[in-house]
């Protein structure tokens, strides 16, 4: 990663494994992936920012915020969606579908989610942003950082902590909106009514955010990220990553020298880099393709009059064709491979996959619990009874009444704990508990056998929703 | 950027003259953070024997100053659930017996309450699932049989007073005769009535046996408490001999026993030991296992 060779060391002198940072100070620059980089970064920001105060309308007992985490109720919101405790898979599917998109986009693109959509590199670009704004660019800060700590340097640190801080602040309070109705929360935050918890979590990651994107930045990326390491599975010769034409470039030198290459080693790649390293030297662990290099050696060769992209997006692949003088391979030719493909295929069969389960999932449910204990109960007349506990599930905003049934393979009748017909009536949004009891004849069939399948049913009065479970009846085996 | 190597002068340290295969010890000392932890934990453990109770006397440990102790935990902890409950007790006591149902809060609690009270006191004789002991005497209490009635007001005064002890004066009370140890009925007279027993309750029988009984059940009283057609009559406590639930068995020789011997179970009156609200809360629990009238 770094160009200069290290002394070897022997077991006399052992070398330290600690390497204090060098300071970054990347300086401004424009072009497409700079643009490109400003709108998702607005985007990203947007929704983060955003989304815990869209509305949604659901009816007088649930929440009208459109996207909630409701911890306390253990239920999930998104807009139309309602997902609860046993309907977690959604939540496995969704996850499922975002590591394979990872994949997708990883095998086709190399590190594009690390260079234009991970938050540490979104955040870090805004806490650069606010920097430059304050201090100057790269130039300007490189003095600073060099300077005394007199009025002016105390002065400029002061205004950037303190904006940092608030951005900061935004991030934690976004954050815990997710988790309860934002307005309320907003004003127990703001008269100190709300939990502590809600305080402490803001706290953590208001900090994290001001250390994470202040003054971690890019080591975060280097030492605690996982992703860097397990990129390399995903990527093969055809990835589109970011390289430097080093047999367009070499020998450097300055513009004009006799035999020298296009790169005029004016170092606007390296000055512009966030991560703070030298794409010239190759592919490397710490670049996070954010492509900021390609638009600063770009606004080079417009100046000195030499055709664009000496660094640009390109594939080991590109590397052998254009030096052996051909051109590289179209970018979807790159894109669209077995591999991709596949990717994809299973990407959207999880996504068809839980879209059609969100559509056939029924707004009611039924569990049933037989009484072990004991497994039958007989009555003064011979007949033998059974009991069973019923969990009666109604996800919807509004009171049902469950009419509930049997089907059995030998006859048995059904009655309700505490009620006169066989009709319950759930309270919207709401599991109710229901002692349900099966009641076979003297001498019958299901009376007198070991065991017999039955099957409990719930309809909702008024809808189609129905639903059934199977369960035993236990007879009185002679 | 490289790495400052640090060196690291070999400082002159004495060894311990152990030696193995050339290999000396080195006398090194500890470092200096683990002698500081060791210390402080000296002085924390010094702190903590004089703050907690730690040295065993004679009687008992010293108390430590801060006066912790773990049974005043468990009795605070006791007093805060009783305190948090106290509304809800009360409410109990004050409901009507056939209204507690009505009320979602009040029938939650008394149902887990009762769930509590029953597993700690009733299991013992009626079993973990109130299906009593089939022919031992111990009733079902979830079947739809009731040998002194099964509402509400009745399971409440059942547990309340108790049956046949001598503790309450205002326990359900009925006695049968001994017909055999007594002498009230000859051995041939107990057969009979038995079959009689038998042909009522719709069990295999020897018909003039049992023509002779139906003469003795009523010669001997039998229908006083048990009725003319042996339907029984809660307000004695007298079982029904129709149905197909027998508290002490069905069969010849069970009947031949009951009669001959006659039974007497007892429950103890569980005024002495349950409150009005747990015997409330424990007679709705039993009322909807399935029995409830």
């Amino acid at each position: 990663m770094r160009k200069e060779t290290c002394p070897v060391s022997n077991s006399e002198t052992p070398e330290s494994l600690y390497v204090a940072r060098e300071p970054v100070f990347p300086r401004r620059v424009k072009g497409n992936f700079r643009t490109l980089k400003w709108w998702i970064m607005a985007v990203t920001l947007g929704i983060y920012y955003i989304t815990p105060w869209l509305r949604w309308d659901r009816g007088p007992s649930l929440p009208d915020q459109a996207v909630l985490v409701d911890l306390a109720n253990r239920r999930f919101f998104f807009f139309m969606i309602e997902i609860w405790p046993h309907e977690f898979y959604f939540v496995a599917g969704l996850l499922i579908m975002a590591g394979l998109g990872l994949f997708l986009f990883t095998s086709a693109a190399g590190r594009v989610w690390c260079g234009y959509a991970c938050p540490q590199t979104v955040w870090t670009d805004l806490f650069i942003l606010v920097e430059r704004w304050v201090e100057g660019d790269r130039n300007a800060r490189l003095r600073l950082y060099r300077q005394n700590w007199d009025v002016e340097k105390i002065r400029k640190r002061t205004i950037k902590w303190t904006i940092w801080f608030l951005i900061g602040l935004a991030t934690g309070g976004a954050w815990i909106f997710y988790f309860t109705d934002a307005p309320t929360l907003l004003r127990d935050l703001v008269t100190g009514q709300a939990h502590p918890v809600a305080y402490i979590t803001m706290l953590i990651l208001t900090l994290t955010t001001f250390a994470f994107g202040g003054f971690a930045r890019e080591q975060i990326c280097i030492y605690a990220c996982p992703w860097p390491r397990i990129q390399a599975a995903m990527m093969d010769e055809d990835t589109l990553t970011i390289g430097y034409r080093e047999w367009r470039g070499e020998p450097r030198g300055k513009l004009g020298t006799e035999g020298a290459g296009d790169c005029i080693d004016c170092m606007a790649c390296v000055n512009v880099c966030p991560m703070g390293i030298d794409i010239r030297n190759g592919q490397q662990l710490a670049c996070i393709t954010c492509g900021l290099c390609i638009d600063a050696c770009n606004d080079t060769m417009d100046k000195i009059g030499k055709p664009r992209d000496l660094i640009g997006y390109l594939a080991l692949t590109d590397e052998t064709r254009e030096r052996a003088g051909q051109p590289a391979k179209s970018v979807w030719s790159h894109v669209f491979r077995l591999r991709t493909v596949l990717y994809t295929v299973l990407w959207a069969g999880v996504g068809v996959g839980l879209i059609v389960a969100l559509f056939l999932r029924s707004p009611i449910d039924v569990n049933v619990t037989p009484e072990r204990n004991p497994t039958y109960v007989l009555l003064s007349d011979g007949s033998i009874r059974n009991a069973y506990e019923l969990r009666l599930r109604n996800m919807q905003g509004e009171d049902a009444r469950f009419t509930i049934a049997v089907t059995s393979d030998a006859f048995v009748t059904l009655s309700l704990e505490g009620a006169e017909g066989l009709t319950v009536t759930v309270p919207a949004n709401e599991t109710k508990s229901q002692r349900v009891y099966l009641t076979a004849p003297p001498g019958s069939r299901a009376a007198v056998s070991e065991r017999t399948n039955v099957r409990l049913w719930v309809e909702e009065q008024g809808t189609t929703n129905r639903v059934h479970h199977d369960t035993i009846f236990n007879g009185k085996e002679d | 950027m490289c790495a400052k190597p640090i060196k690291k002068e070999p400082k002159q340290v004495e060894t311990t003259g152990h030696q193995w295969d050339g290999i000396e010890e080195w006398n090194n000392p500890l470092p200096r953070w683990w002698v500081w932890v060791f210390y402080a934990t000296i002085v924390w453990g010094i702190g903590y024997t004089i703050a907690y109770p730690a040295w065993p006397l004679i009687k008992e440990a010293t108390p430590g100053l801060l006066g912790a102790s773990t049974r005043a935990d468990v009795a605070a902890e006791i007093a805060r659930v009783d305190e948090a409950n106290a509304s809800i007790k009360a409410k109990l006591v004050a409901a009507d017996l056939n209204a507690i149902g009505a009320d979602p809060e009040l029938a939650t609690y008394a149902q887990n309450a009762g769930a509590a009270v029953f597993r700690t006191n009733c299991t013992t004789c009626h079993g973990t699932g109130a299906n009593g002991f089939e022919g031992k005497g111990y009733p079902s209490l979830i079947d739809n049989d009731w040998l002194w009635g099964g509402t509400m007001e009745d399971i409440h005064l059942t547990i309340t007073h108790g049956i046949r002890n001598t503790t309450d004066a205002d326990a359900r009370y009925s006695e049968m005769p001994k017909f055999g140890v007594d002498g009230l009925l000859d051995d041939t007279q107990i057969a009979q009535v038995a079959e009689h027993v038998l042909a009522i309750s719709g069990q295999e029988h020897d018909a003039a046996s049992a023509a002779a009984g139906a003469t003795v059940w009523a010669d001997a009283g039998c229908n006083g408490c048990h009725m003319d057609d042996g339907t029984g009559d809660r307000a004695q406590g007298a079982p029904n001999l129709t149905d197909a639930i027998w508290l002490y068995g069905g069969s010849r020789e069970a009947i031949i026993e009951s009669v001959h011997f006659a039974r007497f179970g007892v429950m103890p009156d569980w005024n002495e030991r349950l409150s009005e609200d747990e015997i409330r809360a424990v007679a709705f629990y039993v009322h909807g296992k399935g029995g409830g009238e």
